[in-house]
């Protein structure tokens, strides 16, 4: 390596020395719209010395441009990076900045105050562990700042500081200061903050930043620099016990057999005894793999890859966990949930759940309260809107790997995915698992679904017609059955109207109650073609998450799925039972084609055009359809 | 109790993104520009995967601008790692003979870079690119996630992104959807300099200073790579002692004069440096939010 040997080479490699061993504080600020959270950050990069003179130079012309302060820098326009935003003058997303004093590196997640960006917040909070919470001395605690502290403590920060800042518009005056900072004193233990630091600051003045200020003589505290230099940060995973999700299975050659992951509790060695997850096999690791070199133990926060001595089936998403103290196991838990998306949670729906490398189908059920995130009140909720927090209880359609979230984040925090558009829709916090979760076993049958069918010499599925009100589903659904019927076979036919009448009439047309419409219906079907029948199922079925779902119930090839395609213009003429009369006047609300949606099947494997095909027309269409699956023998 | 150090801390995450971005993709890409960013992906590409070569090919979207030491640069890494290489040159912007002097910085870019690219990850069916961005960069980077989602149109929408919350990144798409990763997010520029010191990572010789020809233009040294260059009247170039800070197409790139003809004194001066980095591409100075823009229209 080319290292000089001359005194100013020797006083940069040592800098470059004790820069490679700083720690390092990600940190969240937040507070509401016009609490100066940017120029705050702004003069922290400022005096950390993070700004390079063409920056100060673009800084000087866009304050000029864009600025509030007359001219003068405004450090705000440091922050907010975009064009759109720099037009309202407010923050829209997380930025994350960075800068370092001579003992740590910091990494600044900055996120916006209003109230629909909850999202936001949580995102920045959920790798950060100190929280700096600004006020305005002006306007003291507000709703706001309970909102952002509750938030800041559900995930999981222990450390606060409140900067109160704009002390500079009330004269700097004590009284104001020791007001606000005991009645947040009183607030920040109720949610479970550690420690809560208040620094009287003036963002834009430069007030006990860096340095202790003149203008206030009578605080003897840390400026907020030399407090977030000094608070101490527990990093708690590293005393855990070793969890480790595998990531990727390495497979060079037929010789080498790893399982790369990145290390989120505790520290491993060669020679540990460890457990896959959740198949609950054992084994001893021999080698801790890198590029430079195998390594004698690593720890937390490491990228690494493991071999083990036995050949044991590993795949991405198993955990590697310490076998003295492994992780829990479950397919139903407790969680608290963090609605992100602009349509509602549906409780039923079943969405993807993605923890550590693992991602798996998951519904949630009805939740079991709401929070009110500004009085910590619990509410009674059927369903979660966006930025809504609750606490819910999901199924999963696999076990996972888990700690409860207040142990380890990694192992306890998962995101929910749409299975439709991808999006991340929401996030979630492990409690525990459910006990019923542990003692319901399926039982073991000996008589199963192939002695159901071959006692009737059928072989079953589901017959699954969707379409709009009116469209002529019941009609053809009755015709299938009752050639079916005369065939021999053993039917039984699901219709909409039927079902609401008994097991789903505590339902009504919400959309969270069609999809459990759906769920329960698509539940039945599955067990009816457990007992061997061949299940006509006649419902309106909107959504075309509902009808993957109820496809994925039943094995590939017993799914048959007929869109009776209507055109709304037709069906609504038709009218048989009225509703579309009633819709049109306001008088039935959430009715499919008018104001709730119907979203047309993409791939169904039957397509009837009723404004070409005849209702028995449409019917040998699904019976030569049966024959064709091999659910019907040929005539 | 283990305390990891700060570069152990940086390569974990960037490890831990690349593991991430190959898994739930079918066919992903790193772009590959040679610079120093570029430099410390591969090497952090080559960590990430070992005992296996990284799973997927480098892309250099190739403007025919580039100084000629990247390109050699470019030929003997790829060649000693044992690496694929796709070079993909836009065929439109070659038949209509694009380049910076006749139809300017913004036009270059747009044809050359971002339907250069767009064109690339379209004809190999790349649905996850890894890319160098650092969002110590630039204002709008600092809002990038590390798994940024885009269109089939290959639009970034900074209000549709997706949130990411602690290191759960959700890589999910639907046909014609991509999702550019960024492995880098968390380097600053310093970080870079001094890993490529620590790590011995090869790197152009473009940014070490040595004695090449160069113009002064509007205010920005420009080194005449080679005679495709227009000189305008009085223009004749001059040996200096300059080198890069950033590495792009050469009559786009400005050098800076310096000394600094080793690492420790490139950090040196990074060190007591008055201007960031970006200041030497001039595709910056086109507006303000002119990067915002570029992204927006599928720029890397």
């Amino acid at each position: 390596m080319p290292h000089g040997s001359d005194p100013a080479s020797r006083k940069t490699a040592d800098a470059l020395e004790s820069r490679e061993h700083k720690s390092l504080l990600r940190f969240i600020t937040c507070g509401s719209v016009d609490d100066g959270k940017s120029t705050l950050i702004g003069r922290l990069l400022y005096e950390s010395k993070m700004l390079y003179e063409d920056q100060l130079v673009a800084l000087a012309a866009d304050s000029r441009k864009f600025g509030t302060q007359g001219g003068d820098l405004d450090f705000a326009l440091l922050l907010d990076g975009l064009n759109a935003e720099r037009e309202q003058g407010i923050t829209i997303d997380v930025a994350y900045r960075f800068f370092a004093t001579d003992t740590r590196h910091f990494i600044v997640a900055d996120t916006p105050g209003h109230e629909q960006y909850t999202r936001n917040m949580v995102t920045g909070a959920s790798t950060a562990s100190v929280a700096v919470i600004l006020v305005d001395a002006r306007k003291g605690v507000l709703t706001q700042t309970r909102r952002h502290s509750y938030l800041a403590s559900l995930l999981g920060i222990r450390k606060v500081a409140l900067v109160i800042n704009k002390l500079d518009l009330v004269g700097y005056s004590r009284e104001v200061f020791d007001r606000i900072e005991a009645e947040y004193r009183g607030f920040s233990r109720e949610i479970g903050f550690e420690d809560a630091v208040c620094v009287p600051v003036s963002a834009l003045k430069g007030d006990n930043i860096t340095a202790l200020s003149a203008n206030t003589s009578w605080y003897h505290g840390p400026t907020l620099m030399e407090y977030l230099d000094r608070v101490e940060i527990e990093d708690e995973v590293q005393d855990a016990p070793f969890r480790m999700p595998v990531q990727w299975v390495n497979r060079p050659n037929s010789d080498f057999r790893g399982f790369s992951g990145r290390i989120v509790g505790g520290c491993v060695r060669p020679g540990d005894r460890i457990r896959v997850l959740p198949s609950g096999k054992e084994s001893t690791v021999t080698r801790i793999v890198t590029r430079d070199g195998d390594l004698a133990n690593a720890a937390a926060g490491q990228s690494i890859t493991i071999t083990l001595g036995d050949d044991v089936d590993i795949s991405r998403g198993d955990m590697l966990a310490a076998a003295a103290s492994p992780a829990g196991i479950a397919d139903q838990l407790q969680a608290m949930i963090i609605w992100m998306n602009e349509e509602e949670m549906l409780p039923g729906r079943s969405y993807l759940l993605k923890i550590g490398a693992k991602t798996v189908g998951a519904t949630i059920a009805t939740p079991k309260y709401k929070v009110n995130v500004n009085t910590l009140e619990h509410l009674a909720a059927r369903t979660l809107h966006l930025n809504e927090i609750g606490v819910c209880n999901i199924n999963l359609d696999q076990p996972i790997a888990f700690d409860p979230y207040a142990q380890n984040r990694d192992t306890g925090g998962f995101i929910l995915i749409d299975r439709l558009t991808g999006s991340t829709i929401g996030a979630g916090l492990l409690h525990f698992a459910l006990r019923r979760s542990q003692n319901i076993h399926w039982q073991a049958i000996d008589v199963g679904k192939d002695a159901h069918a071959l006692l009737k010499g059928q072989k079953p599925c589901v017959v699954w017609v969707t379409g709009l009100s009116g469209a002529g589903k019941s009609t053809i659904a009755n015709l299938v059955e009752k050639r079916l019927h005369a065939r021999g076979r053993h039917t039984y036919l699901l219709d909409g109207d039927n079902v609401r009448h008994g097991l789903n009439k505590d339902l009504g047309f919400t959309e969270a109650d069609r999809v459990e419409n759906i769920r329960r219906v698509a539940e039945v079907a599955r067990l009816m073609v457990d007992a061997g029948l061949i299940v006509l199922v006649s419902f309106i079925s909107p959504f075309a998450a509902e009808r993957r779902m109820a496809r994925a119930l039943v094995t590939p090839g017993e799914f048959c799925e007929v869109f009776v395609d209507t055109p709304l213009s037709v069906a609504e003429q038709r009218d048989p039972k009225g509703f579309y009369r009633k819709a049109r006047r306001g008088e039935l609300k959430n009715f499919t084609g008018i104001d709730s949606p119907y979203e047309r099947p993409e791939n169904p494997e039957i397509r009837i055009d009723t404004t070409v095909s005849a209702p028995e027309e449409a019917a040998a269409m699904i019976v030569a359809h049966l024959i064709a699956m091999g659910v019907l023998d040929p005539p | 109790m283990t305390t990891l150090t700060h570069f152990q801390r940086l390569e974990a995450e960037s490890i831990d993104i690349f593991r991430e971005g190959i898994a739930d993709s079918t066919r992903p890409v790193m772009l590959y520009s040679m610079g120093k960013d570029s430099s410390v992906m591969l090497h952090l590409a080559m960590k990430a995967f070992y005992p296996s070569m990284p799973p997927f090919p480098l892309l250099h979207v190739d403007t025919t601008w580039k100084f000629r030491e990247m390109i050699e640069f470019r030929e003997t890494i790829t060649k000693k790692l044992g690496l694929e290489l796709i070079v993909h040159v836009n065929p439109e912007a070659l038949a209509m003979a694009i380049n910076p002097f006749v139809h300017g910085s913004a036009v270059h870019t747009d044809l050359w870079k971002t339907q250069g690219l767009k064109q690339a990850l379209g004809k190999f069916g790349f649905d996850a690119a890894f890319g160098g961005a650092r969002r110590d960069e630039e204002r709008s980077r600092a809002k990038e996630r590390i798994f940024s989602f885009r269109s089939a149109q290959s639009r970034w929408d900074p209000k549709m992104q997706r949130p990411e919350l602690w290191r759960l990144y959700n890589a999910r798409k639907n046909k014609g959807e991509s999702v550019r990763v960024f492995p880098l997010s968390n380097w600053t520029e310093l970080d870079i300099w001094q890993y490529i010191h620590r790590e011995n990572i090869p790197i152009v010789p473009l940014y070490f200073a040595r004695k090449r020809p160069v113009i002064m233009r509007d205010g920005v040294l420009i080194m005449v790579d080679d005679d495709r260059m227009p000189l305008h009247h009085g223009e004749t170039p001059v040996m200096r002692k300059v080198r890069f800070r950033t590495l792009g197409c050469y009559p786009l790139t400005g050098a800076i004069e310096s000394e600094a003809d080793t690492l420790p004194a490139i950090i040196e001066e990074m060190l007591r440096a008055k201007t960031s980095e970006r200041q030497g591409r001039v595709i910056d100075f086109d507006s303000t939010g002119s990067m915002e823009k570029k992204k927006q229209e599928g720029y890397f």
